[in-house]
């Protein structure tokens, strides 16, 4: 049976991806951001995972705001990396596995998440950066994956409530699948950050690190908040955070926690490196 | 018919992307989607009115996209991910818009978000657990 190793989580913000492109990893800005993923590059190496599952928001690459879907699962066996029209160079496709994801589709269907399908899928920045701040950059990518989407940019976005119970519903239908595969979960995006408006350039360090150590320990805690008041305390584009809770959602209760890291600011954004393992 | 009132709307300094800003922002989002591709980024600098016009941007959104007021266009609703394929490479950041949001310079606005940086590490220290070097 597939069985899930652990989760991590990653800022995705375009920042990050130029900083790769243009190898600025040990530079003063970058070196404490970048350097603070060693022990989730190792665990990752250690763990090597034949799939993971990446839930991450398209910022305008695949989906359009005419028809905005809430949760939407890659189920193909390529994804495509694209111009997003301000210059981050493509990387080289990601490959899927198809049955795999329909096995997650049909699961999560059963389970009442009412998933949209997509059998093409341009992935963007927000599923690219995380996999390139852990694996380098390559021709080839040493893992196949699976993209989740959650909208979180034309409103209403899902409650964090929802993506906990859609992270247990995902836990579910991972480890219902025949194949002995080892899975890894990204957990994409946040912390907090808010890039427009007279507010724009919030960071909420303490709030930050209040999620940190609650979505490792205790992420119901999570759940008391509505949308409107994680916007109050971690700025409009700080919602992002509602995807940590989807991987967190996937893992045991108890998961052990691997490496803990926060950096703030990276260009706009509080950044959380936040690895936890499944008791085998 | 009436847009209904919500949580945030007393938010300080934000505008929240919803259905009501969304709605009146459509053709202008639907415009700057289309400059992921090469193509249409080329034919719309042949001739920036034009194109507006076969996507039905008019008004106070075709100004702005004319007079490259990539500000007012957030101000008006237009969506920051989509904005940011028309300024970013015409040398507005995503930084620079906030900056000017806040009537401050793009190195005031850095220098702000850089205090966050101060005492970082004693603060994860308190906590426990993080790495930290």
């Amino acid at each position: 049976m597939a069985r899930i190793i652990g989760g991590l989580t990653s800022s995705h913000i375009p920042a990050v991806g130029n900083a790769i492109e243009h190898n600025l990893q040990q530079e003063p800005y970058w070196k404490r951001f970048f350097d603070g993923y060693g022990p989730a590059k190792d665990w990752l190496k250690k763990a090597d995972p034949d799939v993971i599952v990446v839930v991450y928001n398209d910022h305008g690459l695949n989906f359009f705001l005419d028809k905005m879907p809430t949760f939407a699962l890659g189920c193909a066996d390529i994804y495509h990396n694209a111009d997003e029209g301000w210059g981050l160079k493509p990387q080289a496709p990601f490959p899927g596995d198809a049955q795999f994801s329909w096995h997650i589709a049909e699961s999560l269907m059963e389970q009442e998440f009412d998933i949209c399908m997509c059998q093409e899928m341009l992935v963007d920045h927000g599923f690219v950066n995380p996999i390139r701040a852990l694996y380098g950059t390559l021709e080839k990518w040493p893992v196949k994956t699976v993209p989740l989407a959650v909208n979180t940019v034309q409103h209403p976005v899902p409650t964090a409530a929802r993506c906990l119970k859609l992270g247990k519903a995902l836990g579910k239908a991972i480890e219902s699948y025949p194949e002995d595969l080892k899975v890894v979960i990204f957990g994409t995006g946040g912390l907090s950050h808010q890039l427009q408006g007279e507010r724009a350039g919030l960071i909420n360090v303490d709030f930050d690190i209040e999620c940190i150590e609650k979505i490792a320990t205790e992420p119901e805690w999570m759940t008391q908040f509505s949308n409107s008041e994680i916007m109050r305390l971690a700025g409009t584009e700080g919602i992002e955070t509602i995807m940590w809770l989807v991987m967190r959602g996937a893992l045991q209760d108890d998961a052990k926690i691997i490496h803990k890291h926060y950096h703030a600011p990276i260009s706009n954004t509080g950044a959380g490196v936040l690895v936890l393992e499944n008791q085998s | 018919m009436v847009w209904k009132t919500h949580d945030y709307d007393d938010i300080p300094g934000t505008y929240v992307f919803d259905g009501k800003v969304a709605h009146a922002s459509y053709n202008i989002n639907k415009m700057l989607f289309t400059f992921n591709t090469e193509e249409c980024r080329s034919e719309f600098d042949k001739d920036p009115s034009a194109y507006c016009d076969k996507f039905g941007v008019t008004g106070e959104f075709k100004d702005c996209v004319v007079n490259k007021d990539f500000l007012k266009m957030l101000r008006l609703g237009c969506n920051i991910y989509f904005m940011a394929k028309i300024a970013i490479p015409r040398g507005t950041s995503v930084q620079d818009a906030g900056a000017a949001f806040q009537g401050i310079t793009t190195e005031e606005f850095q220098a702000k978000l850089l205090k966050n940086r101060e005492g970082l590490e004693e603060r994860l220290a308190k906590v426990g657990g993080y790495w930290n070097g």
